[in-house]
């Protein structure tokens, strides 16, 4: 037997395709929008949700039978702000450098609805370990779409991957600048990220019809 | 049956609990790290300091600042002096640097006189005049140090902010950006004119230097709008010193 049981392992490998966060239970959309014109901050804001995502789902599987239904809601915010606050100060102390690139994602985990939508689905019905591979699992799927996106707004809005120039230089007119290629500044603004979200959804659903609703 | 959880009193229990259990964490967090982030803040401050004025490890197209553990030293060779200027007063003060232009400007508003900090650099027999600013940007604070010669020549100039949209209002922390300011003229004459950050420049490569414009980001009109302004609100300030130099 491998390291992970088929259904454990299915609880990483579905949320990738099949049952993505993004481009199926339309979770998390509003800042796959926000943070996606560059694809270093959408490695940052992956890195960031699978971190808190890990760690809350088994935080709140652990405290799932003490946890009263009424005030379930409020005890997963409070969970989540705290892992959030205490990334942020412990990142401040230790890697201050790499805390200001991710102060404004921190903030934005807060507000992500897959983090919500996975403690309430998942983890208060589930053990620590499956909803730790669920965790994760979301993660990933979230970040498979948000790199993406990434990529191809930086590179169609401002021709750079990672800060890199890859078609060249805009102002000195260089590569494909100098074949007349101009950068589409409309890649880098969030419209365009809903229009490149929604043409992966299409890709995916005419691939695998299965997933079409009717 | 109901469960036992779903009593008011267990709920009105388990939420005391929790704020206390949460409260208590964090206020541990908070204070144990406190120390360690004040300094992180401080060096931040000198090494900001340090970049405007063309003191940091830079290559071609990099931000690069002077590390870590030479910052203290470095700070000390280069800046010679620390001056606060209060109205009509100068004083010296070697800790201007730690001076909060945030609480300074809210002083102001109160109608209480403001404490102006400069620093004085010297590298290579050139002298700098670095001042900070602060300023509002799309969706928070945006901030900096800009680096003068006693004309008001901009030599230099660091950018940073609290929360721009990255790819766009963030990227007045890149060397393109910043790297325009350099050379641009603040005054009009014998008038403080400011730098505006302007999106009808028709000179993207910034060769004119004393239009008192710089080339805007495309897609960050309100963060490059607040860069121009908080230049002109905040070094505007400086002005009556400038001229004492002349």
């Amino acid at each position: 037997m491998g390291l992970l049981s088929k259904k454990d392992a299915a609880l990483i490998t579905d949320p990738l395709a099949d049952n993505n966060p993004i481009t199926i239970q339309v979770l998390g959309i509003c800042s796959a929008l926000a943070i996606t014109a560059e694809l270093q901050a959408s490695i940052v804001m992956s890195i960031s949700v699978l971190f808190v995502l890990g760690v809350g789902n088994v935080v709140i599987s652990l405290m799932r039978n003490i946890i009263p239904s009424k005030i379930r809601i409020i005890v997963q915010l409070i969970v989540v702000a705290t892992l959030v606050i205490i990334v942020d100060q412990v990142l401040k102390a230790f890697a201050y450098d790499l805390s200001k690139t991710l102060s404004v994602f921190i903030g934005l985990i807060i507000t992500n609805c897959i983090i919500m939508g996975r403690f309430e689905a998942f983890a208060l019905g589930n053990g620590p370990w499956k909803s730790f591979l669920d965790g994760i699992g979301n993660a990933l799927g979230y970040a498979v779409i948000l790199i993406i996106v990434g990529f191809f707004r930086e590179l169609f809005g401002s021709g750079t991957l990672l800060g890199f120039k890859v078609l060249g230089d805009p102002i000195e007119k260089t590569g494909l600048y100098a074949l007349g290629y101009e950068n589409n500044g409309f890649m880098l603004l969030s419209p365009m990220a809903l229009i490149v979200v929604g043409i992966i959804i299409w890709v995916q659903r005419t691939r695998n019809k299965a997933l079409i609703e009717d | 049956m109901s469960k036992k959880t779903d009593s008011n009193l267990y709920t009105v229990l388990f939420a005391i609990g929790m704020v206390l259990v949460v409260g208590a964490l964090l206020a541990f967090t908070a204070s144990s790290l406190r120390p360690t982030i004040d300094a992180n803040k401080r060096i931040e401050k000198q090494q900001n300091i340090l970049y405007a004025m063309g003191v940091n490890e830079n290559d071609e197209t990099s931000v690069e600042f002077v590390s870590k553990d030479k910052v203290a030293d470095e700070f000390a060779k280069y800046i010679k002096k620390q001056l606060v200027i209060e109205g009509d007063k100068v004083s010296e003060d070697d800790k201007a640097y730690l001076i909060d232009v945030k609480k300074q400007k809210t002083r102001a508003k109160e109608g209480k006189t403001r404490k102006l900090p400069l620093f004085i650099g010297e590298k290579e027999g050139k002298t700098y005049y670095i001042a900070p600013i602060r300023g509002k940007g799309l969706w928070d604070a945006i901030w900096g140090f800009v680096a003068m010669d006693k004309n008001m020549v901009v030599q230099g100039v660091f950018f940073d902010h609290k929360g721009e949209t990255p790819g766009l209002g963030a990227n007045i922390k890149q060397r393109y950006f910043m790297d325009d300011f350099t050379g641009e003229d603040l005054m009009n004459g014998d008038a403080f004119k400011g730098i505006a950050v302007s999106k009808s420049n028709n000179d993207p490569k910034n060769e004119d230097k004393t239009d008192n414009e710089v080339d805007a980001i495309a897609g960050a009109t309100i963060t490059g709008d607040g860069v121009a302004a908080m230049i002109k609100s905040e070094l505007g300030l400086y002005v009556p010193y400038f001229k004492t130099l002349k």
